[in-house]
């Protein structure tokens, strides 16, 4: 299981190529990544604050819960901090198991935690200098509830 | 004493990222309470616990929980990572 919150860029198809490389006990890897989007066409950059120390704490126990509950074989988290430009990746998230059902369920279960229980925030700053903090909506913490047992 | 963090517009509204606090305050809840009498800035950052989260010792907490014993509370919007 790797954990990894970093200001640097990452290198998604390189990060994918190591993941599980070498196990034979996999069937299936599933990989989700996250990008900077700019809806409107006029975002200059979002920069990601986060909670040091809470974060890599915060992101490995969801990580436990979900390699438990699918019984993964990996699982790789990575999230940037700081500041990014549109098109950039944000994060990254791969897991490795048997059977694809559970590889696609815990990446999802994954990202939906991540979204609402990882101590990130967001922040744009569009062209026109304009700043707003992203506003986390009621269907992330929605998504939450389906995976309540 | 206890250390209090604030993060994103929290941070911005009060203006310092930390800061070290005397308190006798039981919960967090009496925590927010002496926060808001201190100054505006502070009362405006905490005018609505709905919009607020908090962690203790880097925990997500409810704002009834008790502080004896915690060292660090951090105050923050709804986080939105991923």
């Amino acid at each position: 299981m790797t954990v990894r919150v970093q200001a640097e860029t990452f290198d998604p198809g390189a990060e994918l190529s190591a993941f599980g490389q070498g196990r034979a006990d996999l069937g299936a890897i599933v990989s989700f990544t996250g990008i900077v989007r700019d809806d409107a066409g006029s975002l200059d950059r979002m920069v990601i604050e986060h909670y040091p120390g809470m974060t890599e704490k915060a992101i490995s126990q969801i990580v436990a819960r979900a390699v438990d509950r699918w019984a993964l074989a990996d699982c790789l988290v990575i999230h940037r901090h700081g500041s990014l430009q549109p098109g950039e990746q944000i994060m990254m998230v791969a897991t490795a198991s048997k059977h694809r059902v559970a590889a696609f369920e815990a990446a999802e279960y994954l990202m939906d935690y991540l979204k609402s229980r990882a101590p990130f925030w967001k922040k744009e700053f569009t062209r026109d200098g304009a700043t707003d903090w992203v506003a986390a909506k009621v269907d992330d913490e929605d998504a939450l509830k389906r995976w309540s047992d | 004493m206890v250390e209090v963090m604030y993060f994103a517009w929290v941070r911005e509204r009060i203006g310092e990222p930390r800061e070290k606090i005397e308190t006798k305050a039981e919960t967090v809840a009496e925590l927010v309470s002496e926060l808001r009498a201190r100054e505006p800035r502070y009362a405006a950052a905490f005018e609505d616990l709905s919009a607020l989260r908090v962690a203790l010792d880097q925990e997500l907490a409810d704002f009834d929980a008790p502080l004896k014993g915690v060292r660090e509370v951090a105050f923050f919007p709804p986080m939105t990572g991923g």
